[in-house]
């Protein structure tokens, strides 16, 4: 911890980003602007997600910061080992244990409690950003909840496709106010931010804006009366686990076409198997 | 007479030191077609825009009366309210339909923004209602998938008034509706236009510097020059003897 101030950021900076949070809390889907900081790693590695874990941690926290559901990989070892270093919190990667977790494009199995808090790194954080190129004109559009452009979208899917084709990044209703981004999760987590009891906070380091979504709040997929949001899931069987309710990676084996399907969230896999 | 539709009143607004309008007043009853026609740079587009809501004038108001019989100052509305009438009661067609329309989203997906725009939620009743209006618009609704930029530049025009039509709206802005398409593609879209504007009882306020397109839509005529109004009247009237020395130049000027 030498030479840093806890969790690395500096004290006024922290409390810069927790009132951007509560602005977020308070408005639950609008995006707050804030001052984002240059962070020791680049733009895309969760830039937004780490300077809102540095802003709510505090010294007897325990943190599990997860990359595509696992704990294991390049993104998450390096944020836990981060936080271990700079704050010199506990750090997990039980879901259970956690109070707070940071995470890259997934939402863990393991039902979330009120008690802890999920920190989403976001890369776009304007679900018009594709359909409508002004920034000016977006904002207008939040303000005004103007969000037939967006079911323009979903009809050329159907028209086209015979489904809406968007399988993650899936845009929301927040509150029955605010269209959001829900980060680039796969739709399949989508119904995991309806009514979750955790805090859920996202962060978005390069376009410095940070959005909350209150414990409790309505989410809902966008859909229409006549093709309603159906999150897609890989048919199989975890060859690990055996669990047919989680969310499959799908794995190529071989040049042959060989492939298995494995649970992306590698805690809930691990813990299922000890449990057998 | 029963109540006007929009009425204007006085309208002045100059761009800096050039006036473009000069206590312009202007009238709509219910399912009227009003031409507003004059030379370049008469102020006939800055009036639309005025009337829309875009331009705010220097002096005078726009007053609209809604379906449940209330008037409102135009210019007085906020954003929202105004922005609701645009998508719901007033439509705007202008002459470049690839403005108006999004080239990266098929016919189908055009027709049906508005409704969704609305709040309809029911694909199947949005695709009816896109077909449906394709074939009011004499488009053949086999092409409901297909992207705009596969349309010809009559179809597109087309297309952008079905766009604008199937929410109903009360009363419709065009200008120039007919700019830059052939004389044959002309005469069939201004058939249609008549057509449909009589069937759906909606009422037009039609800016065009071609009198032929005056005559044949619309049932009154006001003549722009510098700003001001000079003449008004019914278009038969106003056409086959005008009292005003420009509008004398404006009628002999027509290639008989």
């Amino acid at each position: 911890m030498n030479g840093y101030n806890f969790a690395y950021l500096d004290e006024q900076t922290k409390r810069m980003i927790r009132r951007a949070l509560l602005k977020a809390v308070a408005i639950p889907g609008h995006q707050v602007p804030f001052g984002s900081r240059e962070m020791p790693m680049p733009y895309g590695w969760g830039t937004g997600g780490i300077q809102i874990t540095a802003s709510v941690l505090g010294p007897a926290d325990v943190l599990k910061v997860i990359d595509q559901g696992a704990d294991d990989t390049t993104n998450a070892v390096s944020i836990r080992r981060f936080f271990a270093r700079t704050a010199g919190v506990r750090t997990t990667t039980r879901t259970a244990e956690a109070t707070v977790i940071q995470t890259r494009h997934r939402i863990p199995e393991t039902k979330l409690r009120e008690d802890q808090i999920l920190v989403y790194q976001v890369p776009q954080p304007e679900p018009l950003w594709r359909l409508v190129p002004s920034r000016a004109e977006t904002r207008r559009m939040h303000a005004l909840a103007e969000y037939g452009v967006m079911h323009v979208r979903l009809y050329e899917d159907i028209a086209r496709l015979g489904q809406v084709a968007i399988s993650y990044d899936y845009p929301v209703m927040v509150n029955g106010r605010y269209l959001m981004s829900p980060s680039p999760i796969p739709a399949f987590d989508n119904p995991k931010m309806h009514r979750m009891a955790a805090l859920q906070l996202f962060g978005a380091g390069r376009e410095k804006r940070i959005y909350a979504v209150p414990p409790y709040t309505e989410v809902r997929s966008l859909d229409f009366d006549d093709h309603p949001f159906r999150p897609a899931r890989a048919p199989q069987a975890c060859i690990l686990c055996g669990a047919t309710d989680s969310y499959l990676d799908e794995v190529v084996t071989d040049d042959r076409g060989g492939r298995m399907f494995v649970c992306s969230d590698t805690d809930y896999c691990a813990g299922r198997r000890a449990a057998a | 007479m029963s109540a006007t539709l929009l009425s204007a009143r006085e309208l002045s607004f100059a761009f800096g030191p050039i006036p473009a309008l000069r206590g312009v007043s202007v009238d709509l009853w219910p399912g009227e077609v009003l031409a507003v026609v004059g030379e370049s740079g008469s102020g006939k587009t800055t009036l639309l825009n005025v009337l829309l809501g875009r331009l705010r004038p220097d002096a005078g108001a726009v007053w609209y009366r809604d379906e449940a019989g209330h008037l409102a100052d135009v210019h007085a509305m906020a954003e929202p309210e105004l922005r609701r009438l645009h998508r719901s009661d007033w439509g705007f067609v202008q002459q470049d339909a690839k403005a108006s329309l999004r080239m990266a989203v098929s016919a189908g997906g055009n027709i049906g923004e508005r409704l969704m725009a609305q709040g309809a939620r029911h694909y199947g009743n949005i695709r009816a209602a896109a077909a449906e209006w394709l074939e009011r618009v004499e488009i053949d609704p086999a092409r409901i998938d297909d992207l705009p930029r596969t349309f010809s530049g009559g179809m597109l025009q087309r297309l952008q008034i079905a766009r604008v039509l199937v929410t109903h709206p009360r009363l419709v802005f065009m200008d120039e509706p007919t700019g830059g398409l052939d004389v044959s593609v002309q005469a069939r879209l201004l058939d249609l236009i008549r057509k449909l504007v009589s069937r759906l009882g909606i009422a037009v306020v039609l800016v065009t510097h071609d009198l032929g397109v005056a005559r044949l839509l619309a049932e009154r005529l006001i003549v722009m020059q510098g700003g001001r109004v000079v003449e008004h009247g019914l278009t038969d009237q106003v056409l086959d003897d005008p009292q005003h020395p420009y509008t004398q130049l404006l009628v002999s000027s027509v290639l008989q």
